[in-house]
């Protein structure tokens, strides 16, 4: 395309209000044709709202935009697919039950004599297949196809349309080391034919990898713009966060003890019955926190919830100080002073529409003093909640307000407070830190070095690589449902764990 | 399917659907050889494929027949467990089995009847005309399901279809056919599509949840269309209306034997299975049908890509609505020619199962609620037959409770399982 | 997982507002329903006048509407117990039947027929509940073992029961529970002694009242009261996090659905024993979406059954003064009742005519 001397998108002046909440405030922005710019910011900072924005899913309360020049309102995608803008949404947005085709013609469908002609986009999607080097089979349904796979189809589904302007929407967040760089060079080569690609990240390494601009959003304002020749990662994260921020975890030596959780050539299947884990053993000891990176989706969900009682165990054994938890239910384990922080809080560690105080007991509430002979002890259920409210600082109108209203970093804070409030030898830890804020990220990381001095085995499993590196006394890599390689952290560095990660073996 | 969906920890049985269903074919196959066929009389039974001169028989004894299905079933039964070596044979005997279990079904019937011989021809066309009125309900909850709105209001569609149309018709010219009479049944179409635009504004546009708002227009079809009959039909007497004229489809109408049952019936009979082929294309190979199956699995997907996943869902659920309109029509328009009180008496409900037990695939559910016509058919038949279990005659009820059983069956999961559309029953909420 | 994950049902017994969107819910389908009187060429205020006048005009009339709404209590009480373990029982027509099924039948046994009139009523009343607790356990057990959705299992088990009452009731040949002496297809009578005293003679109101009443504060209890109650609200608004937080869901489901079906039972055995002493089959049909209309009226709450219960039961004892007064078909009252149901249920619409907002946090992105 021609440079015509405006910018390929200029937003200007957006403000978007959800009830109670101003997602954007005056934001404005502009891409320039043949550019990545990378829009940086934390959790909750208003980026996908502001793409969503621009992508028409959402309608601004107020400010303009312009597309090479024209100022556009849009209704719906529609009007921002026509207007050739493309988007690869942050979770997929495909259609398990189609085919890689239909996914991708969906809503863009050739018509012949009122039936849908499937032989042009095939002959289309296969040009664009092999034109970026993203492999695929159109026939394929979408529900087999692995994260990696999907994310290539979303990206083909942008393509397909002609979109000029790419939104990349946390495009990273599910890949390996590795297939970050592949992707990242797959982006650049899209910037090269003459897209201009909006990326959005939390992630500074990449934004310095990537970006030939950088805007960074945060509480929903913009903040700054600059280029990564003139800044670093340190300026871009107090940019982001508003103060000096060092990510890096402030804790002591630890000082394991004795083994309290041995598993040894363990198997679990997900809801299909397929093995998502498998041959799996590794040890976790007294006062150490033991980090399991791995890609997701390679049986983290299920060695956790197979740990928990949650799910059954196939074959292979599971010991908690010399007693296995094969068979045991999640009561049952619960009551050997193991503690669950789960992955989804909203979706299983708390019952939204429930009072805070109901909550603060979700698995104690049949147990005296919360309960006596079948009936509930409402003055105990409210005592103990207005103490963990007050120790944790958990910021909230009352403890008899519904825990949904209370924003996720606070929400967290009650299972983080439910959990942490009775002795525990084993603490089980999924993703803790999922989409919160940095101040609650930092308050739940040193929460857990807490419960580790105090001589807790936690086990900790996150997406991101670089909260098992700065947490974890001990780094496992999980690999297709297996700790392939276990390592000091001392000796864990991020690329041969990237490497760990992708192939399941050290370098040659 | 709607709320509250339970995500449990299936305990995976070490023996597979496949072999459990084996294992019930080798009981039921020993139990006919071992059981049943010592019980059945030795005297022969013949059944008659028409009647006349062209007609054609097949005598039988009923407990060698007995034993020899028993026999097959336990071959088919014992095969599941050869499942790697014989493939796809496995699964195309349990078929087979199937249908010899139907056939065994009538063979017991006849040994268990005083009457010697019967004629299936009618049996086999009453079946399909008994199931036409279920097909049809089906084809409605299928649009509607498909594009992600439960619809278990097809029998208060239904029903509203046949009272409204009717009421059109006698208001028109008190039921004595002629155009009136089309009118009316263009009537019914749009009463069941108007009862249908009700559920959808409740449950797609205010999100109600589907299963409230589906029960609120079968109360409201309920309701209004007694209303109607008191107020409108009762004073005016109509209740021996003109219906619609049987059509004779030429040349297929002279195949011999079943050409003059078959190929002669109402227009609404016949709509039935061009609807379903309609449907099956319209579904598979249109836009609007790739449209209606991504909105009924991943609304948000479709939104993305720019589909108005609420227009389509209207759109679906209304013409869903239509149909099941049409269905009531074939009832006080084309078969009865006068309205009653819940005249559709639960044909909604059989239509549901018969789209469940389908697995919401056009060709299955209308194969489904062929089978379903059947087992009404058959009902009648059998005490036509006298048959009689124990000295008493086998009640009809039994056979009236098959749909309903092999429901429960098939959502238990014992034959196959039943996976409905991934956004059913789930309100979409477009993003602002 | 953003609120609209969350099940609607639990999304819409969240939105409980206080009684003014119930009671604008109802005038409104008053309104509605007053278009179709008028397009009939009646005055709705004077069939409504005979509506609220056959209902509520005499002691007798009062009686009888309270005898009316008696085995609604019952049903909706079960429809909003199994509501707050998220299921959806729309089965309370099956497993009423069930209940009087079975009351009936144990009612006539021979051998109880000596024993003393409490005893008798006891276990007439508990054969009921276990008939209505069995057919509602089995669509729990499939629930909670095999995935199987209770709507659509209920629906069949209400035609299977409906379809095994008619064979037991109306059968000739072998005669099974039907009474002989009369023409009309129904059971035998039960003996005076198994019968639940009348409270005001010659109505059909009688001491089962009380019953359901003691039903209602039970439920509320154990609801509210109890760790069985927080495990069922618990399980009813999410799974998952129930099951994380160590209770057993698919025990909970099961419970839940057969104590649900338990207490129709008891409901169908009340009026068996009760108002009619005898069952003619098909005198509860429809019986289960009034439940489910009655309950949802009460945004599922045990006490607001009562009042909800009551409406239902006047316009149905009160529809033939309006039919003879206005010449209306009592039918109408079914289209009230729909429309009550329609705005109820859409109480989006309520709001929205009505400018009452929404509670905070329901909405937004």
């Amino acid at each position: 395309m021609a440079d015509t001397g405006h910018p390929v998108l200029e937003l200007t002046g957006i403000t978007k209000t959800f009830p109670g909440v101003v997602a954007n405030r005056d934001v404005s922005f502009s891409l320039e044709q043949g550019e990545i710019h990378c829009l940086l910011g934390e959790n909750g900072a208003g980026k996908s709202t502001l793409m969503n924005v621009v992508f028409g899913l959402y309608q601004p309360d107020s400010g303009t935009m312009r597309v090479n020049g024209r100022e556009m309102a849009f209704s719906s995608s529609a009007d921002a697919i026509a207007e050739r803008i493309g988007m690869v949404h942050q979770h997929f947005q495909l259609v398990p039950t189609l085919s890689v085709l239909e996914n991708v013609v969906l809503g863009a469908e050739t018509v012949r004599h009122g039936v849908l002609d499937m032989d042009e986009p095939r002959a289309a999607l296969e040009r664009l297949s092999a034109d970026y080097g993203l492999p695929i089979d159109p026939d394929a349904l979408v529900g087999d196809l692995s994260v990696g796979i999907r994310q290539r189809v979303e990206l083909l589904k942008a393509l397909y349309r002609d979109a000029d302007i790419l939104i990349l929407d946390e495009p990273t967040a599910v890949l390996t080391p590795g297939e970050v760089d592949e992707f990242l060079s797959t982006t650049r080569e899209l910037v090269r034919s003459g897209k201009s690609v909006i990326f959005i990240t939390h992630k500074l390494r990449e934004v310095l990898a990537v970006a030939d601009r950088i805007t960074v959003l945060r509480g929903g304002e913009v903040v700054g713009s600059t280029v990564p020749g003139e800044t670093d990662e340190a300026e871009l994260a107090s940019m982001m966060v508003g103060r000096e921020v060092s990510f890096t975890v402030d804790r002591g030596e630890s000082h394991p003890g004795e083994k309290v959780l041995s598993v040894r050539d363990l198997r679990v299947l997900d809801n299909r019955g397929v093995a998502m884990v498998e041959g799996c053993s590794f040890e976790v000891r007294a006062g150490e926190i033991f980090g399991i990176a791995g890609v997701e989706g390679n049986g983290q969900r299920e060695l956790v919830e197979a740990l928990a009682g949650m799910r059954p165990v196939d074959s292979g054994d599971l010991r908690l100080g010399g007693r296995s938890l094969v068979g045991l239910g999640p009561r049952q384990i619960a009551e050997l002073a193991v503690g669950h922080i789960p992955e989804d809080r909203s979706r299983h560690g708390l019952i939204a529409p429930f009072a805070v105080s109901d909550n603060l007991v979700l698995n104690q509430y049949h147990r005296s003093p919360f309960s006596r002979r079948l009936v509930r002890n409402r003055i105990a259920v409210e005592s103990h909640a207005a103490e963990l409210v007050d120790k944790f600082d958990i910021r909230t109108p009352g403890i008899s307000v519904p825990v949904g209203q209370l924003s996720g970093g606070n929400q967290q804070k009650v299972v983080v407070a439910r959990e942490m409030s009775r002795p525990l030898k084993l603490l089980l830890v999924a993703q803790p830190t999922r989409g919160l804020d940095v101040g609650s990220i930092e308050f739940i990381h040193s929460q857990l070095v807490r419960m580790r001095d105090r001589g807790t085995a936690i086990l900790l499993v996150s997406a991101e690589l670089d909260e098992v590196l700065g947490l974890a006394d001990t780094v496992g890599v999980l690999y297709r449902g297996r700790v392939v390689a276990t390592m000091a952290a001392e000796e864990a560095d991020r690329g041969r764990i990237g490497l760990l990660m992708a192939s399941g073996v050290e370098a040659a | 399917m709607t709320p509250g969906s339970v995500v449990r920890t299936p305990r995976w049985p070490r023996l597979s659907r496949t072999r459990t269903l084996g294992v019930f074919y080798v009981f039921l196959g020993l139990v006919l050889v071992f059981q049943v066929a010592p019980a059945l009389s030795e005297e022969r039974r013949r059944f008659l494929f028409g009647t006349g001169s062209d007609s054609v028989a097949w005598s039988f004894q009923p407990s060698s027949v007995t034993v020899t299905i028993g026999l097959a079933l336990i071959l088919f039964g014992a095969a599941t467990f050869a499942e790697r070596r014989l493939g796809r044979f496995v699964r195309g005997g349990l078929a087979l089995g199937g249908v010899l279990g139907v056939l065994m079904i009538l063979v017991a019937s006849m040994a268990l009847s005083p009457t010697k011989s019967t004629n299936l021809v009618p049996l086999f066309v009453q079946s399909l005309k008994l199931g036409s009125p279920i097909a049809l309900g089906a084809l409605a909850g299928m649009w509607s399901e498909r594009s992600g709105v439960v619809n278990i209001g097809i029998e208060g569609m239904m029903l509203a279809g046949a009272g409204i149309g009717f009421v059109g018709y006698a208001l028109m010219n008190g039921g004595s056919g002629g155009l009136p009479l089309y009118v009316a049944v263009v009537i019914a179409v749009l009463a069941g599509g108007l009862f249908a635009s009700l559920h959808a504004v409740m449950s797609i546009s205010f999100r109600t949840d589907q299963v409230v708002s589906g029960v609120a227009v079968n109360l409201l079809a309920i309701g209004l269309t007694s209303f109607l009959r008191t107020q409108v039909l009762v004073p005016l007497n109509a209740d021996s209306a003109t219906t619609l004229p049987e059509i004779s489809i030429p040349l297929l109408s002279r195949i011999p034997i079943i050409g003059d049952q078959l190929f002669v019936a109402k227009p609404i009979f016949f709509l039935t299975f061009l609807l379903f082929g309609i449907s099956a294309f319209v579904l598979t190979r249109t836009r609007w049908g790739l449209r209606v199956r991504s909105v009924g699995e991943n609304p948000h997907a479709a939104e993305t890509l720019g589909v108005d996943v609420i227009k389509v869902r209207y759109q679906a659920v209304i013409i869903g609505g239509c149909i099941a309109g049409l269905a009531g029509a074939q009832f006080s328009l084309e078969t009865v020619g006068s309205f009653d009180d819940l005249m559709t008496n639960g044909t909604g409900f059989i239509a549901l199962a018969a789209l469940i037990f389908g697995k919401w695939r056009p060709g299955s559910v209308l194969a489904a609620s062929m089978f379903f016509g059947f087992a009404r058919a058959l009902g009648v038949r059998i005490q036509l037959l006298n048959v009689e279990i124990g000295g008493f005659p086998l009640p009809s009820q039994f056979l009236q409770a098959v749909p309903y059983i092999v429901t429960l069956v098939v959502l238990a999961g014992a034959i196959g399982r039943a996976i409905p559309p991934g956004a059913v029953g789930r309100p979409y909420r477009r993003p602002r | 997982m953003t609120p609209e994950d969350r099940p609607p049902l639990v999304t819409t017994y969240q939105r409980l507002a206080p009684v003014t969107v119930p009671i604008l819910a109802i005038l409104t389908a008053l309104v509605v329903a007053g278009g179709a009187v008028v397009a009939a060429g009646s005055n709705p205020l004077e069939a409504y006048w005979a509506l609220i006048d056959g209902a509520f005009g005499s002691w007798d009339r009062l009686a009888t509407t309270v005898g009316r709404a008696t085995p609604f209590i019952g049903t909706a009480l079960a429809m909003a117990f199994a509501y707050k373990a998220g299921l959806f029982n729309i089965g309370a027509e099956g497993q009423i039947l069930a209940g009087a099924l079975a009351a009936a039948w144990v009612g006539t046994w021979s051998w109880l027929q000596g024993w003393p009139g409490p005893v008798l009523i006891v276990v007439v009343l508990a054969s009921g509940t276990f008939g209505g607790f069995v057919w509602g356990l089995i669509p729990g057990v499939l629930k909670a073992r095999t995935g199987a959705h209770e709507v659509i299992t209920t629906i069949m088990m209400n035609f299977i029961m409906a379809l095994a009452a008619a064979w037991l009731v109306n059968s000739l040949n072998p005669v099974i529970l039907r009474d002989t002496e009369v023409s009309v297809a129904r059971t035998r009578p039960l003996p005076a002694g198994a019968r639940l005293p009348e409270l005001v003679s010659g109505t059909k109101l009688h001491l089962g009242l009380f019953l359901m009443l003691a039903l209602v504060g039970l439920t509320a209890w154990v609801l509210e009261k109890t760790t069985f109650g927080f495990e069922v609200r618990a399980v009813g608004t999410n799974p998952e996090a129930a099951r994380y937080a160590g209770m057993s869901v698919n025990r909970t489901i099961i419970a839940a659905m057969a104590i649900s079906g338990a207490m129709a039972g008891l409901a169908g055995a009340g009026q068996v024993s009760g108002a009619e002493g005898h069952l003619s089959p098909g005198i509860f049909v429809n019986v289960g979406f009034d439940a489910i209309a009655i309950a949802l009226l009460a945004r599922a709450n045990a006490y607001g059954i009562v009042p909800a219960a009551l409406l239902w039961g006047a316009l149905l004892s009160g529809a033939p003064l309006m039919q003879q007064r206005a010449g209306m078909s009592t039918d109408l009252v079914r289209i009230i009742e729909a429309a009550i149901l329609v705005f109820i249920a859409g109480d989006v619409i309520i709001r929205y005519l009505f400018r009452i907002r929404t509670p905070e946090g329901t909405d937004g992105p």
